[in-house]
C-alpha cells in the first residue's frame, strides 16, 4: 500500500480493485469448501445409518435378483468416491431425491414448508432487534445501574431457557388461561388454504390478496412463537450491543463530544451508536442464521409446518432423504448468512481485512 | 505444614507474597483466583446450585421419596403438594419428584461426557495444527470451519437419525458438534506459547514437539478451556433436553428432564405441572452453569472480562 500510495492515484485502485478481488476469490473459495465439507457429512451420515435404504425399498421377502437390480438402480453397486460425485451433482441441480413420507420430491416438499420458517425467523429476528438493541444501549449507558443489572438477568435467563419448555408455558398461559392469542398452527383451521398462496408466508399472503380475517388470525397465531424466538435473539443481540457500546464510549471522541457540550441524546445516537452499526449488523445476521435453526424445536411446540417440524417428522419415520435434504439446505443458509456477515464487516470495516 | 500452623496460619501462608515452593505458588495463585470467584455473588450461587446438583446425584436413592419408574395408575396426574408426592404424579402415578432427583444423574453424565470428549478432541486438533503449522494446521483449521459453519442441533439430529437414539449417540452426536470452539482456542494458545523463550529453552534442552506438547502446552491451555467448558455446558444442557424431547436421547422410562417434558406436553392444559416441573430443573442447571462460567471468566480469563 504504502509504494502505491506514492505511485499516484491510478496505482493506488488497481493494487486495491486487485486486493479486494483476491479477498473475493478467498471467501467463494472458502464457501466452496464449506459447502463441500457439509455435503460430505451429510454424505457420510447417509452411509453409516443401520439401516439398508435397498431393503426398506424392495421389502423383507425380495429374491436376491431384485435386490441386485434394485442396488444398481440406486447407484449403490458404484465405487464410494462415484457415489459421494453423484450426490454433489444430484444436490446441485436439486435433487435431494424423494421422500418416503409424503412421496413427492424433497426440494418439493422443502420449497413447501420453508416459508413458514422464514416468517418465524425472520419476525423474530425483528422483535430481537428491536427490544435488544435499545436494551443493550441502555444497559451500556447506564451501565452498573439496577436496568444494567436488570439487562443482564434477561439476558442470562434467555441463554438458560430451554426454549421449546418456554413455548409450553406460553402456550399454557396465552392460550390455555387467557385465551389472548391463537392456539397451534398458522391459522385456525377455517381458515387454512383461504388465501392462495403466493409466497408462502401467509402474513405477506393475506396482504396480497387483502383477506383482513386471515391476516388478523394469522397474527394472533404467529405473535406467541415469533416472540419467543424474539426472545432468545434478544438475549444474544442486547448482550453483545452492551458491549460494542460500553467499547464506543470509552472512546475518547465521546468525552471531546461531551466537553463540547452535545446533548447526551446526540453523543449516544449521533455518534456512539453510528459506529456499532457495522458489528450490529454481523451479529444481527448471525442471530438470524440461529433462529433459522432455534426454530426447531419451536417449530414442534407450535405445530408449526416449517422445516424444522419436516425434518423431525422426517427423523421420526426413517425418511432419511427427507433428514438430509433438510439438513443441507438449513446448513447451506446457515453457511450462507455466516459468510453474508463476515464479508459484509469486511467490507465496511477494512481493519478487519487484516 | 506443622511448623507453620504454629506461627503463621493457612491464610497466611496461602497470601503469602514469597511462596518456597512451587506448590505453594500454584495454591496461592488458586487461592486468589477463590477469592475473586467468592467475591461474586452470582457465580457463587451457580456454584452452590450446581454442587447440591452433584449431591443430589449422588444420593439420589436417599433422597428420592419413591422409586422413579414404579407406576401407580390409582394415583395418576396427581396436582402438587400431594401427600407423599410433592410435586405430583405423572400420567403412570410415578411420582415427579423423585424422576427429577433421578433424572440429575443423566444429566450430569451426559454433561461429563460432553465436556470430557468435546475439550479433549478439541484441544488435539488445536495444539497439533497450532504447534506443526504449514499444511497440517490450514487443513486441519479448515475442516474446524466446516464444522463450526454448521447448524448444531440440526446436525446432531441428523447424527442421532443416522446412529440411532439414545443417550451415547445423543452424547455423541453434541460431542461432534461441539468441539469445534475448543480446537480454536487451543490454537490460538499454542500459536502464542510457541514463540515464547521457555519454549525454545525446553526445545534447547533437548524435548520433542510430543513432551513439549503434552507437558508444556497443554497445561497452559487448560484454564481457557475450562471457561469455555463451563459456558458452553449450558448449552450442552439445553442441547441434550432437546434431543431428549424429540425422543432422540434417552429413552423411555428413563427419568431423562426433556423426555419428562416430551410425556407433560399431551396433558399440559390440564396437568400443567407434569411438564413445567422438568422444565424448571434444566432452567435451573443451565442457569447455574452460566453464571458460574461468567464468574470463572472474571477469574481465569482477567483479558475478555465481563466488563
Amino acid at each position: 500500500m504504502a509504494t502505491a500510495e506514492t505511485n499516484g492515484k491510478g496505482r493506488l485502485s488497481s493494487a486495491l480493485s486487485s486486493r479486494i478481488l483476491m479477498r473475493t476469490i478467498k471467501t467463494l473459495f472458502s464457501v466452496l469448501v464449506t459447502m463441500l465439507g457439509l455435503l460430505l457429512v451429510t454424505f457420510v451420515i447417509g452411509r453409516v445409518m443401520p439401516i439398508d435404504p435397498v431393503l426398506s425399498v424392495v421389502g423383507e421377502s425380495a429374491t436376491r435378483e431384485t435386490y441386485d437390480a434394485a442396488r444398481a438402480a440406486m447407484g449403490l453397486d458404484k465405487p464410494i468416491v462415484v457415489q459421494f460425485l453423484i450426490y454433489i451433482w444430484d444436490v446441485m441441480h436439486g435433487d435431494f431425491g424423494n421422500s418416503l413420507l409424503t412421496a413427492r420430491p424433497v426440494a418439493q416438499d422443502i420449497a413447501r414448508v420453508f416459508p413458514a420458517t422464514l416468517e418465524l425467523a425472520t419476525l423474530g429476528t425483528i422483535f430481537g432487534v428491536l427490544l435488544g438493541v435499545p436494551l443493550g444501549v441502555v444497559a451500556a449507558v447506564k451501565r452498573g445501574t439496577w436496568i444494567d443489572q436488570l439487562a443482564r438477568v434477561v439476558a442470562l435467563v434467555g441463554y438458560s431457557m430451554p426454549i421449546f419448555w418456554l413455548g409450553l408455558m406460553g402456550l399454557l398461559l396465552f392460550y390455555g388461561v387467557l385465551g389472548w392469542v391463537g392456539g397451534p398452527g398458522r391459522v385456525g383451521i377455517f381458515y387454512v388454504d383461504v388465501v392462495p398462496p403466493v409466497t408462502g408466508m401467509i402474513l405477506i399472503d393475506s396482504i396480497l390478496d387483502q383477506n383482513w380475517t386471515v391476516l388478523k388470525n394469522a397474527i394472533s397465531h404467529i405473535i406467541l412463537p415469533s416472540s419467543i424466538l424474539g426472545y432468545y435473539s434478544l438475549a444474544y443481540i442486547s448482550r453483545m450491543t452492551r458491549s460494542f457500546m460500553l467499547e464506543q464510549l470509552s472512546a475518547e471522541y465521546i468525552t471531546t463530544a461531551r466537553v463540547k457540550g452535545l446533548p447526551e441524546r446526540t453523543v449516544i445516537w449521533r455518534h456512539a451508536f453510528r459506529n456499532i452499526k457495522v458489528q450490529l449488523i454481523t451479529v444481527i445476521a448471525l442471530s438470524y442464521a440461529n433462529l433459522l435453526e432455534g426454530s426447531v424445536l419451536t417449530e414442534i411446540i407450535f405445530s408449526w409446518p416449517g422445516i424444522g417440524s419436516y425434518i423431525t417428522n422426517a427423523l421420526l419415520s426413517a425418511d432419511m432423504n427427507a433428514v438430509l435434504g433438510g439438513t443441507v439446505v438449513v446448513g447451506l443458509v446457515f453457511v450462507l448468512l455466516n459468510i453474508f456477515s463476515e464479508l459484509l464487516y469486511k467490507f465496511f470495516d477494512p481493519r478487519a481485512a487484516e | 505444614m506443622t511448623q507453620q500452623s504454629s506461627t503463621q496460619t493457612w491464610r497466611q501462608w496461602l497470601t503469602t507474597d514469597t511462596p518456597r515452593s512451587r506448590r505453594q505458588a500454584r495454591l496461592a495463585s488458586a487461592y486468589h483466583g477463590w477469592l475473586t470467584l467468592r467475591s461474586n455473588t452470582l457465580a457463587m450461587v451457580g456454584l452452590a446450585i450446581l454442587l447440591a446438583l452433584l449431591l443430589i446425584a449422588a444420593f439420589a436413592p436417599f433422597l428420592a421419596p419413591h422409586d422413579p419408574l414404579s407406576q401407580d395408575l390409582g394415583a395418576r396426574l396427581l396436582p402438587l403438594w400431594t401427600d407423599g408426592h410433592p410435586l405430583g404424579t405423572d400420567s403412570l402415578g410415578r411420582d415427579i419428584l423423585s424422576r427429577l432427583i433421578y433424572g440429575s444423574r443423566i444429566t450430569l453424565y451426559i454433561v461429563t461426557l460432553v465436556a470430557l470428549i468435546a475439550p479433549i478432541a478439541g484441544l488435539l486438533v488445536g495444539t497439533i495444527a497450532g504447534y506443526t503449522g504449514g499444511i497440517v494446521d490450514a487443513v486441519l483449521m479448515r475442516i474446524t470451519d466446516i464444522f463450526l459453519a454448521f447448524p448444531r442441533l440440526v446436525l446432531a439430529l441428523a447424527f442421532v437419525a443416522a446412529l440411532g437414539a439414545g443417550i451415547e449417540n445423543a452424547v455423541l452426536a453434541i460431542s461432534l458438534t461441539a468441539w469445534p470452539p475448543y480446537a480454536r482456542i487451543a490454537r490460538a494458545e499454542t500459536l502464542t506459547i510457541r514463540r515464547s523463550d521457555f519454549i525454545s529453552a525446553v526445545q534447547l534442552q533437548g524435548a520433542g514437539p510430543l513432551r513439549i506438547i503434552t507437558r508444556h502446552i497443554w497445561p497452559l491451555c487448560i484454564s481457557s478451556l475450562i471457561v469455555r467448558v463451563t459456558l458452553d455446558m449450558a448449552g450442552v444442557i439445553l442441547a441434550a433436553a432437546g434431543l431428549g424431547f424429540l425422543g432422540l436421547g434417552a429413552q423411555p422410562p428413563s427419568p431423562e428432564w426433556g423426555a419428562m417434558i416430551s410425556e407433560g406436553r399431551k396433558f399440559i392444559l390440564d396437568f400443567w405441572w407434569v411438564a413445567a416441573m422438568p422444565g424448571l430443573a434444566i432452567f435451573t442447571v443451565s442457569l447455574a452453569f452460566n453464571l458460574l462460567g461468567d464468574g470463572l471468566r472474571d477469574v481465569l480469563d482477567p483479558k475478555s472480562g465481563s466488563s
